[in-house]
């Protein structure tokens, strides 16, 4: 019974969705307030019967009531509660169902916070959600519905897939959908702007805070989904350029593309074409990321077919995204101006090559993820397409964009004289290389790249330190109070995710060259070393989970005989999938090292085996994730944007004068 | 105002394009780079006997399928009655008994009748390896000079019998008379 | 497990939001796992080598190899039977000193190009690349239109009425 309540409270949000993608583009069309006005109820409406879904869902696999097909394919009576909670976004039918709850949510913020918009505005941007609910909704509705009741009803449930047990898995997908559905506010600005004709800064600065958001959350989603990867497959890696991943990544790298390219908009009221162009690119490589994961074309050659409608709505409402923002461009875009000139040398010329380097990086990724496909596509052979392949194209491209994120904030709009920045700058260059060089060396060996990767680094966080420095200099003679004061949230911000994002760099040019790795037989008693750290195996005891069994080893490490650390890897036997073990690495962290441990088969005797691993810089890796994710909420935390809307009514009156204008210097 | 957008129109067309064809495409067939190719080399110890051994020389004569399988292969089992059909029908089928155990095998065979003519018996996956086995079953048609003219993984059905094997048996034995 | 069950399940692993699980292509390759006598190196095993460039070969060999059952997997990572039988046929030729291209081929001729994570540079990986710098270089050129176009606008604004006219007039080669 909860679950057809659940059904009907789905299928109610989806009425109320199509209405919400009609009654107030219609009502912006006609100029009728009240028709306007229904965006923001529609939303809260949508969003009390979407979260009332949810929870039916929710209920139906905490009661364990296997008769919901989707709940006996993803839980079973053994499974701790926690993760029948979590189990809901387990599979595909569910997952989908938090995507339009977590779509529904970012309505209704839009509703609650953009109350100084403009009303056509807002009705535009509300009615074009509602037609990107409409569709995920009538996806999930008519192709995944969650709540399909079986026939037979099985004792028990299959299982949740023993790899989605863990807590990084609680945090990943809701995260990672926060990001993407973010991302569909800002294709809603970008288009609600384009249907006005009006891309203006005033459009800009509404759009920016939002775009932030989204980013950050699309930065944890990617971040948790690497860290998860990192210690639950258990071989220690935490990128792998899988098309899951790639899915993920492309819209993350044109979101940051967006984000400055928005900064050129709102400041200088420049590339306004190219940042609607990269807001509906976002978007779409979020449907393009849906598609890959969802219709099964690409992981397909290992899947049973999957159902193919499912395939065919994600292209059609892909192919709709991209068919219809072009066609809408290409009726509205020659209305818009340049924006003020720039020098080659200045920030707005910066901002472009960091724009273009990752729109390049993020079609590398692209083409790598679906060359295959193509390939196959075309009856030209099966390849496949791995780290080297993109490891060889995608570091060169970032090398370049690394320096520029150093200068970048250092230098002025529309022109900046190079010979200025040298004289700031040649420290701090001399600095960065020398740290390039010796830094290696401290680690034992010196490889080019790793050196060139690490003086980048340096050379980001030197820069920002001086700009920092110069910032608060500047107000010297007014007292330190207001030195601080200079310090703006959205300059702290900036500075602090171009900081963490050092940080990464530095974890991966260490991981990648210092990293040791040692497979091991190890019987009681045995010692092997691995980075300078001795392990000991104690012993290997059985162990019982909540749901699964586990050879559980006990390893003592030591480092100079000195202990360290008692570490516990387990290989663990799932009830459900006894047959296919799971390794459960075993971590020591520490700033400047992780020791992971796994637990392979066992061997002839009391041997088993066990892999070492030394990592170097790992949790500088998390680190910098976090500080980029934090970064972003402190920019879009600046008071600026709180201003800006107090005042947008204001702007929103002056705007035909200010495209006036802009039109004027796009002649003049 | 179409010139605005040409560029980027065709290049969305194409990709959509490609997707829908991908869509369409049963990616489970990987193609065998050994089709066209002479049967592989390989030196086994036959099945029946470990005594004799069994070489890439022994399948090669007249059209025959090979057939590779193994009794704790659950698709294998749901194949088994087609190939008997076949055999029945005076197809040839030699066999590679894959990373199996002798006695599992017998088992196996002595359940129902047994399909095969030669069976080499490979417990380590060597053979597969020069074959290009991804995992059991899978099935060759060798021609009567040695060639392989076509691979199928996964188990035969019906379907795939009538309308891929024996249309390509008859059309090989034709050639050979 | 039933096969239903075990169906759907691996159906849904795939469908799961988590990235990179191990999923077999249907029931029959399944099988090989779950059930075969394994007589492949384990995944894991320590490996000895005369030499430490065999060594390396061996190492790197690994990692760019497929796993062609598994779903994203290298056969260094991978606990399938077949990854196991690649890993222990990269291990004996490298032994017996085959070079990295010897092996690679070998694995080719049989597999095909899907073993490779490193796709060969061939005809059909021509575009695949070339394309990042055929892509790089538009992206430069597009930078470089934008930036001149934008300095012009510079100069207009910075030029009085008569002076722009002039420039106007010298451009026509008046």
């Amino acid at each position: 019974m909860i679950a057809e309540l659940g059904n009907f409270a789905l299928i109610l949000a989806f009425c109320l969705a199509i209405s919400q993608g009609v009654l107030p583009l219609v009502g912006a069309r006609t100029g009728n307030e009240r028709l306007m006005a229904t965006g923001r109820s529609l939303a809260v409406g949508q969003l009390v019967f979407l979260a009332f879904s949810y929870a039916a869902l929710t209920w139906a696999f905490v009661a364990s009531d296997f008769s919901v097909e989707y709940v006996a394919r993803n839980s079973n009576l053994a499974l701790p509660t926690q993760y029948k909670v979590t189990a809901v976004w387990g599979g595909h039918e569910g997952s989908l169902l938090l995507w339009v709850l977590l779509l529904a949510a970012w309505g209704v913020a839009v509703a609650v916070f953009s109350k100084a918009l403009p009303r056509k505005m807002l009705a535009r941007v509300m009615g074009v959600l509602g037609i990107v609910s409409t569709g995920f909704l009538a996806f999930t509705v008519l192709t995944s519905n969650p709540f399909n009741r079986l026939a037979r009803v099985p004792a028990d449930g299959v299982d949740l897939n023993p790899l989605l047990q863990d807590p990084g898995m609680i945090a990943h997908p809701p995260l990672l959908y926060m990001g993407y559905v973010g991302m569909s506010v800002v294709f809603a600005f970008a288009i609600a702007a384009l249907l006005s004709g009006r891309l203006d800064a005033a459009w800009a600065r509404w759009s920016r805070p939002w775009t932030t958001v989204a980013w950050c959350f699309l930065t944890l989603g990617v971040g948790v989904g690497s860290w998860w990867a990192y210690y639950e497959l258990g071989w220690g890696g935490w990128w792998f350029w899988d098309p899951v991943e790639n899915a993920s990544f492309m819209p993350w790298l044109t979101a940051t593309a967006l984000l400055h390219s928005l900064a050129v908009t709102e400041k200088r009221g420049g590339f306004k074409v190219w940042t609607v162009m990269l807001a509906i690119l976002t978007f779409a490589l979020t449907i393009l990321g849906a598609f890959i994961v969802r219709s099964g074309v690409i992981t397909s050659v290992h899947s049973f077919a999957a159902d193919p409608d499912r395939g065919v709505f994600l292209l059609s409402m892909l192919a709709a995204t991209l068919l219809g923002s072009l066609a809408l461009y290409a009726w509205r875009a020659p209305r818009v101006g340049l924006g003020g000139g720039f020098g080659w040398y200045s920030r707005e010329s910066l901002l472009l090559g960091n724009n273009v380097l990752l729109v390049v990086a993020c079609a590398a990724v692209f083409v790598g993820t679906l060359y295959p496909l193509a390939l196959d596509a075309l009856g030209l052979s099966k390849i496949s397409v791995g780290p080297p392949y993109f490891d060889a194209v995608f570091m060169p491209l970032m090398m370049p964009m690394l320096f520029l994120v150093g200068v970048g904030p250092l230098i002025a709009w529309k022109q900046a004289d190079p010979v200025e920045t040298s004289k700031q700058l040649r420290w701090v260059f001399l600095v960065s290389i020398l740290i390039g060089i010796a830094w290696p060396f401290a680690m034992g060996l010196w490889k080019p790249l790793t050196a060139l990767g690490l003086g980048l680094a340096a050379w980001i966080l030197l820069t920002a330190a001086v700009d920092t420095r110069n910032r608060m200099m500047r107000r010297r003679s007014q007292g330190v109070g207001s030195m601080l004061g200079a310090l703006r949230p959205s300059f702290l911000g900036m500075h602090l995710a171009h900081a963490g994002l050092a940080l990464v760099v530095v974890a991966i040019s260490m991981v990648n060259s210092y990293e040791v790795e040692r497979d091991v037989r190890l019987a009681p008693g045995d010692t092997a070393t691995a980075g300078g750290y001795e392990f000991t195996m104690l012993g290997v005891g059985g162990v019982r989970g909540p749901n699964y069994d586990a050879d559980q080893a006990t390893i003592e490490v030591t480092r100079n005989g000195k202990p360290v650390a008692t570490l516990t890897p387990q290989r663990r036997y799932y009830d459900s999938q006894s047959d296919m073990p799971m390794h459960q690495a075993s971590l020591h962290r520490r700033p400047t090292r992780d020791l992971y441990v796994s637990l392979g088969e066992r061997l002839s005797g009391d041997a088993w085996l066990v892999r070492l691993y030394y990592k170097p810089y790992m949790f500088w890796m998390w680190v910098g994730g976090l500080m980029m994710a934090f970064g972003g909420f402190l920019a879009a935390a600046d008071r600026r944007y709180r201003l800006a809307r107090e005042r947008s009514t204001v702007v929103a009156e002056e705007r035909p004068a200010a495209t006036g204008r802009s039109a004027g210097q796009e002649v003049g | 105002m179409l010139r605005r957008i040409a560029f980027p129109l065709v290049g969305v067309l194409v990709i959509l394009g490609l997707l829908y064809v991908g869509l369409g495409i049963d990616s489970r067939a990987l193609p065998s780079p050994l089709v066209g190719k002479p049967a592989p080399a390989f030196q086994l110890e036959s099945f029946y006997d470990p005594e004799e051994i069994v070489t890439e020389a022994d399948f090669i004569g007249e059209v025959a399928l090979v057939n590779v399988w193994a009794s704790w292969c659950s698709s294998c089992r749901s194949e088994k009655p087609y190939l008997m059909e076949l055999a029945r029908q005076g197809v040839t089928i030699h066999g590679f008994n894959y990373r199996d155990t002798r006695a599992d095998a017998r088992r196996y065979l002595s359940a129902e009748m047994n399909p095969y003519d030669k069976i080499a018996f490979d417990p380590n996956g060597e053979a597969g390896m020069e074959w290009g086995v991804y995992a059991t079953p899978e099935t060759y048609v060798l021609d009567a000079g040695g060639t392989i003219r076509y691979k199928h993984i996964g188990p035969l059905t019906p379907r795939i019998i009538r309308e891929e094997v024996l249309p390509l048996i008859e059309k090989l034995e034709a050639e050979n008379r | 497990m039933t096969g239903k069950a075990l169906q759907a399940y691996l159906h849904d692993r795939l469908h799961a939001p988590g990235y990179r699980t191990l999923v077999l292509a249907g029931l029959f390759l399944a099988a090989v796992v779950l059930a075969s006598p394994v007589a492949a190196l384990p995944m894991g095993k320590p490996v000895d080598f005369e030499t430490q460039e065999q060594e390396a070969q061996y190492q790197k060999l690994v990692r760019e190899l497929r796993c062609t059952v598994c779903q994203s997997e290298t056969i260094h990572e991978s606990n399938a039977a077949l990854a196991g039988d690649m890993r222990r046929r990269v291990y004996e030729m490298t032994a017996a000193g085959a070079s990295e291209q010897e092996i690679i081929d070998f694995l080719v001729q049989r597999y095909g190009d899907y073993v490779r994570y490193r796709p060969a540079f061939q005809a059909n990986t021509v575009l695949l690349w070339t394309s990042p710098f055929l892509i790089l270089f538009a992206g430069g050129m597009v930078w470089l239109q934008v930036v001149r176009q934008r300095q012009r606008l510079v100069l207009r604004q910075e030029l009085s009425a008569e002076e722009r006219a002039a420039l106007e007039q010298f451009r026509r080669g008046e």
